[in-house]
């Protein structure tokens, strides 16, 4: 399954417990919308190690990457990549 | 504590009254398994199921005047029913039993409605007056005694409990979705409403009449803070002794029984204040109950133990597992008669079982003291959040939320942007009369994302506006900790602490369960004190400290205070999944009752199941729809 459809699937599934992909933009941010909480940072972190093999550092544990879709794509491509 | 029930009509209550209230006070039995008694009038009917405590003899109910004209019946205790006995008898009254409950009776001759000013307590009253044709229905001033009305068709029907209501309704009972609204923003409904529709509580601090001119509700007290800053004077030390005097009073007379008196001990520092008391104060024995936890992150024995050593009480304890909360769980919703979104109720149920099951009827319990003395993390996170809206750029000033929730060191939440996002909510208004309490209920609300469709546009009210609407005109006068303060009485204390997990959970085991901490005297001594003498820096209670640390453990002084929480997902799915929790969630159960939405429910419990639910929106989710689900089941079903 590809990063963007992966990512969304889990976002959409694990915090809005819904299918329905028009349910949020990849834009959107989930903090503005009230869609994760500081606990929730937590699992989001937790997902991404465990399922793209990746380790979060500290200082990357910010909003650039992890509060929209798009950001979160582009942080594991980049993390992928490097 | 007692149950009672009764039965209003003007046009008459009808022959076969006896057998009603049979079957009214019948649904009480648990509150009052000692004995029951009745009145049967022509326009009204009382009955009565007694839990004795006090004048084991003489004090069966109702009790009434000397012609019999002032029929009474209560659930509760007056505390200072001897000093106003003495009063009353100096005034030239007499009396013909020794119980608390007479002396409302002669209360109410000397004083007419005004009586209720006089009582130190808790208490839910039924007072029949047949010369006026006037029930009087009242309840103490902080909501300890539960107390349930119903009106329609010219008749008024009451109780302790609404299953008491019930069989007199004439009808199916249905849900109140905007009280359901409520509970899952402010953790109960906005008092009077219940989830029943057309069912009420006499709030706490009011006074309901029902004569020919119809039903009047009346508040006779409430929670007043100084306007302009004009609080009590006198140094810390001072004002430390003030309280230690009131303390000492307030369990002194809380300790007047017929039968042995025993008391919770948490751990903490409340509970450990009133042991200390008791032990310090008073000739009783001590004895003393607790519950501990499997789970080691729930559990405080240790702290009990340092203050059991201390004391010198006999001292009894269980443990509670997950599988005890699983199993009990389903039965502590019929005593609740509400959803709750914690699983925290069922060991209190249990631990008044244990109670039961050592012959003691009656415990003094700390509850209180965080919102008279300023305990709760609330109040110092709002205290921060106050304090970053003067410079919402800072950096250093959100870190300080850090010292309240340690995890966030370690949580990628304790980046600025994200500590704005989960708490500054409103930063930009910290005068609002709910500021602090804004983030909790944001978080609360989150439950209501799983509201089906049709419960979500049959809903007619926003919750945080009614509140507001119910809200003291001059509460924008009062200082942000008092409002906080405030807030917090009104909604959590009084619709759950006190009521869920608190005297339901008491009663369902007949046990009566007393709160020095909410005599009205420590309520208003407290209430005009500087708020720093309440919440030095971020140092809690710094007042009760002070006043009472010389009696106490420095462990237990020094301690981090730890809220009380019982173990929610995991009891229902760490291991076995009890066959109630598979049925009521399944998702064509979800869909029968159509009070939530069926996809979103299998998605929460996928993500349970796959171990990925840890935060609190998903606990409080989905206790809040199991407990929702056997509410129906058990109520509406």
């Amino acid at each position: 399954m590809p990063t963007r459809e992966k990512l969304k699937n889990y976002i959409l599934e694990n915090y809005l417990f819904t299918d329905d992909q028009s349910a949020l933009n990849d834009s959107d941010s989930f903090m503005e919308q009230g869609i994760i909480d500081s606990t929730g940072i937590m699992e989001v972190v937790f997902f991404l190690e465990e399922e793209f093999d990746i380790q979060v550092q500290d200082e990357e544990m910010i909003p650039e990457n992890l509060d929209s879709i798009d950001n979160l794509v582009a942080f594991v491509e980049k993390r992928q990549a490097s | 504590m007692c149950g009672l029930a009764g039965v209003v009509c003007a046009g008459g209550v009808g022959p076969d009254l006896p057998q009603r209230l049979n079957k009214m006070i019948a649904t009480l039995h648990h509150r009052g398994p000692d004995s029951t008694g009745f009145y049967h009038g022509d326009r009204a009917g009382l009955a009565h199921a007694r839990l004795s405590i006090i004048d084991l003899e003489g004090g069966a109910q109702p009790v009434h005047n000397r012609d019999g004209s002032v029929q009474v019946v209560f659930n509760g205790e007056i505390f200072n029913y001897i000093e106003l006995r003495q009063e009353l008898v100096a005034q030239g009254h007499r009396f013909y039993t020794h119980s608390d409950t007479e002396v409302i009776v002669q209360l109410y001759e000397r004083y007419g409605d005004q009586f209720v000013h006089h009582l130190n307590g808790q208490f839910a009253i039924a007072l029949w007056d047949e010369n006026k044709g006037k029930l009087i229905l009242c309840r103490d001033r902080v909501g300890i005694a539960p107390l349930y009305y119903s009106e329609a068709n010219g008749k008024l029907i009451f109780g302790s409990e609404i299953k008491s209501l019930l069989p007199e309704l004439g009808h199916k009972p249905t849900i109140n979705l905007n009280a359901l609204d409520q509970l899952m923003t402010f953790w109960a409904p906005l008092s009077p409403n219940t989830l029943f529709q057309g069912i009420y509580e006499i709030p706490p601090g009011y006074m309901a009449t029902y004569d020919l001119n119809g039903f009047k509700l009346t508040r006779y007290w409430d929670w007043q803070f100084p306007t302009h800053r004009d609080y009590q004077g006198g140094s810390d030390s001072e004002l430390a002794e003030q309280l230690h005097e009131l303390l000492i009073d307030a369990t002194r007379i809380r300790l007047r029984s017929d039968v042995p008196v025993g008391a919770y001990l948490s751990g903490g520092l409340d509970s450990s204040v009133l042991v200390a008391l008791i032990h310090h104060h008073s000739n009783a024995r001590l004895r003393t109950f607790s519950i501990g936890f499997d789970s080691k992150s729930h559990d405080e024995s240790d702290y009990q133990r340092l203050m059991i050593d201390q004391v010198g009480a006999e001292h009894s304890a269980i443990t509670c597992s997950e599988q005890d909360i699983a199993e009990n769980f389903y039965n502590t919703i019929w005593h609740t008669e509400a959803p709750i979104l914690r699983t925290a109720p069922v060991p209190m149920r249990l631990l008044s079982g244990l109670v039961r099951s050592q012959n003691y009827k009656v415990v003094l319990t700390g509850e209180g003291s965080d919102e008279v003395l300023g305990g709760y993390d609330i109040f110092k996170e709002a205290k921060i959040r106050q304090f970053w809206a003067r410079k919402p750029d800072s950096s250093f000033r959100p870190a300080l939320l850090k010292k309240l929730y340690p995890y966030l060191d370690i949580s990628p939440g304790r980046a600025q942007q994200y500590l704005k996002s989960f708490f500054g909510s409103d930063l930009d208004q910290p005068d609002l009369p709910y500021f602090s309490h804004t983030p909790r209920w944001t978080t609360t609300a989150k439950c209501k994302d799983f509201f089906s469709a049709s419960v979500k546009s049959a809903l007619s009210a926003n919750p945080i506006e009614l509140l507001e609407q119910s809200l003291p005109r001059d509460i924008t006068q009062w200082h942000a900790f008092n409002r906080a303060q405030y807030i917090e009485a009104k909604t959590l204390m009084a619709g759950y602490l006190l009521n869920s997990q608190g005297d339901r959970m008491l009663m369902s085991n007949s046990v009566e369960g007393r709160f020095p901490f909410l005599d009205h005297r420590v309520i208003e001594f407290a209430n005009k004190l500087p708020p720093k003498f309440k919440m030095k820096a971020l140092n809690e209670k710094y007042l009760l400290k002070k006043s009472m640390a010389k009696y106490l453990p420095d462990e237990i002084v020094a301690r981090h205070k730890q809220p009380y929480r019982a173990p929610d997902i995991p009891a229902f799915f760490a291991e076995q999944t009890p066959p109630y929790v598979e049925e009521l969630l399944s998702e064509s159960a979800i869909r029968a009752n159509d009070l939530f939405d069926a996809k979103r429910v299998s998605l929460l419990l996928k993500k349970i199941r796959l171990g990925r639910a840890i935060g609190y929106k998903d606990n409080m989710a989905l206790v809040g729809i199991l407990s929702t689900q056997i509410w129906h089941k058990q109520f509406l079903g």
